[in-house]
């Protein structure tokens, strides 16, 4: 089947099976390798993209469900302010260990702050609990959502 | 109490860098592994433009030392980092030769290393500049990135590194390093030189190399380890789209080789997952088909009854001292298998094609994975050239090949390079495990309610003197050299799992059954548990011979204790169902102290907050780094203790995703107070010795709150 994809502001054609998983489509497909592969069952956010600024797992989201919605992977988050600033944040406030689930992270962060832009750490940990990292980032994770949200770290 | 200069030798070599400027090659090892390389492992390179570049090619993983090593260089050559330029060397073997293991640049061996090499440079710039401004040496000295006189002249370093190439390096030995008060760059928070790389995107993980032609591919293994196939179909994983081929492979019984299964390769990983999916497979039996955790703890509980196969260590006399003892303590204490679970996983690209091997992989250590290509596919292991690739989390478990000669079997089957993707259910399935293990304890008081005798009947895997991979003991813990009677008692029986190093190896586990069985004994004692620690430590000495790693100094466990305590509060008064446990534990050179407060509320414990405090040596040499190893090590600790096991039936891992061996989560992560106790010995390295003290650090305060011994990991369900 062919799928017409907008994915970071551009439309892609790809020809797959339905059930493909988004995740695969960007990865193997489109060449869009940010977003990761963890689990594949949406147990640890590292797949984690917007379709019309809403994350969703991208390893249990079948092509045929995208439909018109734009997708927007880590590789597109910069062209959201929020985006941007989150990335600022993470940078500078050294978030990443190892990296790997850094990508599904600030995807996570991101729609929660274009949402909520001042999050309470429940709200922090609501948004955020579905994105494991393994290295166990997760101190400067709160710290770089409150930073980029303006907040001081109490 | 300075711990002595190590005995590793610094290797330099310099010559003039392509582009100009000057190369300065170095390593450090044993004569015999620098003998014959025709180029040494790293370089730092001054070019023209006053950059110094700096390469290594030890694999990163998550630990920051790509950063944490190039500061140390640059503190000594005296530039800018701003200037400092850390260049991913994807270990090419054309450029560097033969690869060294991973983990051999760590703090501990490299600290003095490396800071000779920056002097090095600093000293061939220096002597450069004499030659041009045709004034001694020794009235010349630098500023970041240049060399100044006492005159007022100076020259830059890039003006000057192509006369500093003809140079020949100096003597390392020879050298004046810095006063660290004078430090500029050590010391300082520095955050990862892959941070921009890391938060837009870009390819850098194993998963994410592309090569031109690429294939993609599955492997599937017997759930028992190293079963054979008996009888694969393979017409319906052909058939879906997108599936090239399909194959058995053949494999051998060794559980770090290669080992049967069959592989699926197509046009994208998701059509041969598909392809896998549609398989039919049939598994012989193997002699490990009936092996379960519940056969290994009935086996282990025979061994509790009965004489240890052998005595390990035995000072003084146990049994007679505990005869006398005017109390007796006893315990048994398990811990259970588990996976290393890195975020990316197991994953390796690999092109075979006219007798060459050429695989990009992400790993921790990528000799032995060479040699075990080379003779898989009977190819000189001159003919395997090996790319590293930023680990996604190793922990431990990237120290092990499998993945990498399972890639390449496949692509020496396939005309094309071939990208192997495991499964999260490979991964945990098919681990290198943490070993579970045993521990029958009895201690024995006086009147005073001291320490009068410890033993320890350690039950675990392996044959005759030989433990499985990660599955030995020494017996040099603590408490031993401390108390009078000591003795160590080993059991062992044979295992068909693969097993091997996580995160603080052997430790992760002493730490939590000593430390907690400390607490039982202090209690039993009658004594606060800090208080007695500090009888235990008694005067500052050191325990073993001065050069030996698992040597052990009382006094700096004792300052590491006492600091604890103090930021911890240690004493305060909680509210019902909240209380404080402490623990200490000596590894990887470490001190380290931690204390938990814990609430439990209907069987489930809140970690509220946990406090640290290390002793790696006089400097901690990136802020932001240690910090990230420190309260990882904790984070990692409180994950692992509270949820994870692997269990075993018919031979084979049940767990398989994060649903059923589940990873701490953000609202599990407490606050992490870390304080450095900075003494005056050499730096040592931080990814492990934190992890240690924490597992019954938590377990000893769960015990404060609600009464109830946690003697089994992990804590589970175990207070609902
Ligand atoms: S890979 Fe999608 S949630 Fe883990
Ligand atoms: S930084 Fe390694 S998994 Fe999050």
């Amino acid at each position: 089947m062919a799928y017409t994809l907008t994915v970071n502001g551009s439309a892609h054609t790809v020809d797959t099976e339905p059930s493909t998983p988004l995740l695969w489509v960007l990865r193997d497909l489109l060449d869009l390798v940010g977003t990761k592969y963890g689990c594949g069952v949406a147990q640890c956010g590292a797949c984690t993209v917007h379709l019309d600024g809403v994350p969703v797992r991208a390893c249990v989201t079948p092509v045929s469900r995208v439909g018109t919605k734009a997708v927007t992977t880590i590789e597109g988050i910069a062209a959201n302010p929020v985006g941007a600033k989150v990335q600022e944040a993470w940078k500078s406030l050294d978030v990443p260990q190892c990296g790997y689930c850094q990508a599904g992270q600030i995807m996570s962060a991101t729609a929660l702050l274009v949402a909520t832009p001042k999050p309470t750490d429940a709200q922090i940990d609501a948004a955020m609990d579905g994105n494991l990292c393994r290295c166990a980032t997760y101190p400067r994770i709160r710290k770089a959502i409150k930073s980029a949200s303006g907040q001081a770290e109490a | 109490m300075n711990a002595p200069v190590l005995s590793r030798r610094l290797f330099l070599a310099s010559s003039t860098a392509v582009g100009g400027g000057l190369l300065l090659s170095f390593d450090i090892g044993s004569e015999a592994q620098a003998a014959g390389r025709a180029t040494l492992s790293a370089y730092l390179k001054v070019s023209p433009d006053g950059k110094a570049t700096i390469a290594s090619k030890i694999p990163e993983v998550g630990q920051g030392m790509r950063t944490a090593l190039p500061m140390i260089i640059a503190e000594e050559l005296d530039v800018a980092w701003e200037d400092v330029v850390v260049e991913q060397a994807l270990a090419d073997t054309k450029v560097y030769g033969r690869q060294v293991a991973g983990g051999s640049m760590a703090t501990t061996l490299e600290w003095d290393g490396m800071r000779r090499v920056g002097a090095a440079g600093r000293w061939m710039l220096i002597q450069a500049a004499a030659g041009r401004l045709n004034v001694p040496s020794s009235e010349l000295s630098t500023q970041p990135g240049r060399v100044v006189h006492a005159s007022g002249r100076e020259l830059s370093y890039g003006e000057l590194a192509q006369a500093a190439a003809a140079i020949a390096p100096p003597d390392p030995k020879t050298l004046t390093l810095k006063d660290p008060k004078a430090f500029r760059i050590i010391g300082k928070s520095h955050v990862q030189t892959d941070n921009e790389a890391i938060v837009t995107g870009k390819p850098l993980f194993g998963i994410d190399v592309r090569l031109p032609g690429m294939v993609y591919a599955t492997f599937l293994k017997a759930p028992t380890y190293a079963a054979k196939v008996a009888a694969a179909d393979l017409a319906a994983a052909k058939a879906v789209k997108g599936v090239r081929e399909a194959f058995v492979v053949e494999g051998g019984a060794a559980l770090d080789g290669l080992l049967p299964g069959v592989a699926v390769v197509a046009d994208s990983w998701w059509a041969a997952r598909r392809g896998r999916n549609a398989l039919e497979v049939t598994w012989a039996d193997h002699p490990t088909s009936a092996q379960s955790t519940a056969s290994l703890a009935a086996k282990a509980a025979e061994f509790a009854k009965g004489p240890p196969q052998r005595t390990a260590r035995a000072d003084g006399d146990v049994p007679a001292a505990l005869k006398g003892a005017a109390k007796i303590v006893e315990a048994a204490y398990d811990y259970p298998f588990i996976a290393h679970a890195p975020l990316e996983p197991q994953n390796c690209t690999a092109h075979v094609k006219d007798g060459k091997v050429e695989i990009w992989a992400p790993t921790q250590n990528p000799e032995p994975g060479r040699a075990l290509v080379a003779k898989t596919l009977n190819v000189p292991p001159e003919n395997v050239t090996i790319h590293l690739i930023r680990c996604g989390g190793g922990f431990g478990r990237r120290l092990v090949n499998d993945y990498m000669v399972e890639a390449a079997f496949i692509a020496s089957k396939v005309d094309a390079p071939v990208q192997l993707i495991w499964t999260r259910e490979d991964d945990i399935q098919h681990d290198f495990y943490r070993p579970g293990g045993w521990h029958n304890f009895t201690a024995g008081l006086d009147a005073k309610g001291d320490l009068v005798a410890w033993r320890d009947h350690f039950v675990s895997f392996g044959e005759g003197e030989t433990f499985v991979r990660s599955g030995g003991m020494n017996s040099s813990q603590f408490p031993a050299g401390a108390v009078a009677n000591y003795q160590h008692d080993v059991s062992v029986m044979p295992l068909g799992i693969p097993t091997g190093p996580l995160r603080a190896p052997g430790n992760n586990a002493f730490g939590f059954v000593i430390q907690s069985f400390t607490d039982e004994v202090a209690l039993a004692a009658k004594t606060d548990p800090v208080e007695f620690r500090r009888k235990l430590l008694g005067q500052p000495r050191l325990i073993g011979p001065p050069d030996q790693n698992d040597s052990f100094h009382t006094g700096r466990m004792r300052g590491v204790l006492d600091l604890v305590a103090e930021k911890s509060g240690w004493g305060r008064k909680l509210p019902k169902g909240s209380g404080l446990g402490v623990a200490c534990h000596f590894s990887h050179l470490g001190y380290v102290a931690v204390v938990m407060e814990v609430s439990v509320a209907e069987g489930k414990v809140k970690v509220e907050k946990a406090w640290v405090a290390a002793d790696v040596g006089r400097q901690i040499i990136n802020p932001t780094g240690a910090d990230h190893q420190v309260q990882g090590s904790i984070l990692d600790a409180i994950g692992s203790t509270l949820h994870q096991k692997i269990t075993f039936e018919n031979g084979a891992a049940v767990e398989s995703n994060f649903g059923d061996f589940p990873l701490l989560r953000m609202s599990e992560a407490p606050p992490i107070e870390v304080h450095y106790l900075l003494s005056d010995n050499r730096p040592t390295g931080l990814g492990e010795p934190v992890l240690p003290p924490a597992p019954a650090a938590l377990c000893n305060a769960i015990f404060a709150a609600t009464g109830k011994r946690i003697r089994s990991l992990p804590v589970g369900d175990q207070l609902a």
